[in-house]
């Protein structure tokens, strides 16, 4: 500290400033710090107290009910008399539309990051990333309204043949790549030039075959499948990935770029063709990056209330069977949101309380994911920086 | 400087001007979404003829109350009779909740236009909610699962639902899904071609069909003279017996122009 002040001095001994002045400047200079570390710290307090307060109110539950009920039992009748608070049905409705929504918006969010990052020139992605983001900027409850004006009555109408263009086009690509790869890697053992060809060609053709059978198969099936109600997990999955979207494409993004041109320079200089460098060089280099961008996205998901409470259509039960997308269920988040109003001090305290017990489980869950994304994101560093 | 100041000056006058005259004229209604319409329609008359602002929130009955009992409101709007409950909670805070019936509303049941089934008995119903009947089949309809739709917690709708068809102790299945509105429930029925949902009966509209509960339909006269099984009073709360503004506003449903009102909004005079 005492060096510091003397080097102060002596800077400012170069110029001609009065003494007057310079303890302005000095406590100016305090000022302006403490100000800066108030606001910092600020921040921290207001985590620590929503912490604080979302669990003073939430404890009083656990003291009433314990813990049983609430993690094991589906039957969420809080206005009823007696009340009872099962919330299975609505954690694993709140887990399922998050794992939905991150199904489709992780993969779909990091190829177009690529895509924006590696592939598409420059002039192009300086228009493409904003139009991107913007979608970041459409409010929820719009998002929410298109899912139950338009979405819903889509899937119920249309539900089946939608099912089967998004399977054929989100999965065959997938496929066709899958063929190529695994018609290589059979193969590469055989030394012989000739022979190895016509092996390949064989195994392609066969595979191609195989894999087109299974992808009519399984379109037809999904093709005839009748959606019996349209706002359902399915509905609010593909909503909350086009809002999860934009975080991880933006994120990844700045991942990818941040891995710089010398690493890619030097992967091409090895003689790798561009598909080996995004895949063995940059994407690895750039993986923290692209991890903590998709549990940014995930949180948004799992956060996400008004498309909940508007189009998951709200019923407290676990699908049947466990991985049905179609049926309805109810998240925490839109059972907070929706239950809030009648909980104050109508019927008694644990009706209240449970609320507040949900928000403490998805803070916990948040807090732990978000603390786990930063643990890998430090040792991932550490281990690109080659320490 | 003193330029700006002046004019921060006048800035601070104006706001707190405007905050004066509006503590001073201004109802505050909340509550029920159901009678959401009669208040708005009654708000608009109101200030047009007395020039009195009158702000009319729509958050379910149960806020209604709850904002009647916090003093943030100066008249509940509820399409329940409030409960035990929460007249010990307001007498606790020194509020005398008094109740002035605005109108009767008949809860209509919806099906969607496609639907065949006619008419339903309460048992019927109250089973459909309850998750024994789950197929249209079983009530004459097509081969359809049952797409059950209810309100959310904090709405009168769906307390009166419950206690008018499906009777105490019993609980509506976990299937059923749970709606923000009867505007919400509409659209849903109307584009839900197996949905069954309840709405109050000036909602009704050509989007959705109407079927018969034990053989009757919601009617201005089967709803007046009692036969309609499933129809219930609609509530203005005051702290207290109205006096002044509110006594008129509070009024306005025995005035000819309230009584025209009312009947234009599908709502039936009491």
């Amino acid at each position: 500290m005492a060096g510091e002040s003397g080097g102060e001095c002596n800077r400012t001994n170069a110029f001609v400033v009065s003494a007057r002045k310079r303890t302005m400047q000095k406590v100016a200079k305090k000022a302006g710090e403490s100000m800066l570390f108030a606001v910092a710290s600020f921040v921290a307090v207001i985590v620590l107290f929503i912490f604080y307060f979302v669990a003073r109110d939430a404890f009083p539950f656990f003291q009433i009910r314990g813990f049983t009920e609430f993690f094991t039992s589906s039957n969420w009748y809080p206005a009823d008399d007696p009340g009872e608070f099962g919330a299975l049905a609505i954690i694993y409705g709140s887990l399922m539309v998050t794992l939905g929504s991150a199904l489709i918006a992780v993969p779909m969010g990091v190829a177009a990051a690529i895509c924006l990052s590696d592939i598409l020139p420059f002039s192009i992605r300086q228009y493409a990333k904003p139009v991107i983001e913007m979608l970041a900027a459409i409010p929820s409850v719009a998002f929410g309204f298109f899912a139950l004006v338009v979405l819903a009555p889509l899937l119920q109408n249309n539900g089946g043949p939608m099912l089967m263009w998004a399977w054929w086009i989100l999965v065959s690509p997938f496929v066709l790549l899958a063929v190529i790869v695994l018609s290589d890697l059979l193969t590469a053992k055989i030394i012989e030039p000739k022979r190895r060809q016509q092996m390949h060609i064989f195994l392609l053709i066969l595979f191609s075959f195989l894999s087109i059978f299974l992808l009519f198969k399984v379109g037809t099936v999904l093709y005839g499948i009748q959606i019996l109600t349209g706002t359902n997990a399915l509905n609010v999955s593909i909503i909350l990935s086009f809002m999860a979207l934009p975080t991880i494409v933006s994120v990844s993004e700045d991942a990818l770029q941040a891995v710089g041109r010398d690493i890619r320079e030097g992967s091409y200089a090895l003689g790798a063709t561009r598909a080996e460098t995004i895949l063995k060089t940059v994407l690895p280099a750039g993986s923290s990056g692209i991890l903590a961008a998709v549990i940014l996205g995930i949180m948004r998901a799992l956060g996400e209330t008004m498309v909940v409470w508007m189009a998951s259509g709200n019923s407290s039960q676990i699908p049947e069977p466990w991985f049905n997308y179609l049926q309805s269920i109810r998240t925490l988040t839109a059972t907070i949101a929706g239950d809030m109003g009648e909980a104050d001090q109508v019927t008694g305290s644990a009706r209240f309380h449970v609320l507040f017990a949900m928000g403490l489980l998805l803070l916990i869950i948040s807090f732990v994911s978000n603390l786990i994304s930063e643990r890998i994101v430090v040792r991932q560093r550490k281990i690109l920086s080659g320490q | 400087m003193i330029k700006k100041i002046s004019l921060f000056v006048v800035f601070l006058a104006v706001i707190l001007s405007m905050t004066a005259s509006a503590a001073v004229t201004t109802l505050v209604l909340d509550g029920s979404t159901t009678v959401g319409p009669i208040a708005k329609t009654f708000a608009a008359y109101f200030t047009k003829k007395y020039g009195v602002r009158v702000n009319v929130s729509e958050s379910g009955s149960g806020n209604g109350a709850k904002s009647l009992i916090n003093g943030s409101c100066t008249i509940a709007t509820m399409s329940r009779a409030m409960k035990a409950a929460e007249i010990a909670a307001a007498r606790q805070k020194g509020v005398n909740p008094v109740a002035t019936v605005v109108a009767l509303d008949g809860l209509a049941m919806v099906v969607h236009p496609a639907n065949p089934v006619r008419s339903l008995t309460k048992a019927q119903i109250s089973s459909i909610y309850c998750g024994t009947i789950t197929n249209w089949r079983d009530v004459g309809g097509p081969n359809a699962r049952i797409v059950v739709l209810q309100r959310e917690s904090n709405s009168g709708t769906e307390e009166s639902f419950k206690e008018l068809v499906i009777g105490k102790g019993v609980q509506i299945t976990g299937s059923a899904e749970t709606q923000s509105s009867n505007g919400s429930v509409k659209s849903r029925v109307s584009s839900t071609l197996s949905a069954i949902g309840f709405l109050g009966h000036g909602f009704v509209d050509g989007s959705v069909k109407v079927i018969a509960v034990n053989g009757v339909f919601p009617t201005v006269a089967t709803v007046k003279n009692g036969t309609y099984p499933v129809s219930r009073p609609l509530y203005f709360y005051t702290n207290g017996q109205p006096a002044g503004l509110v006594k008129q506003f509070v009024d306005l449903p025995n005035s000819a122009d309230g009584k025209r009102m009312i009947t234009e909004l599908g709502f039936i005079n009491r």
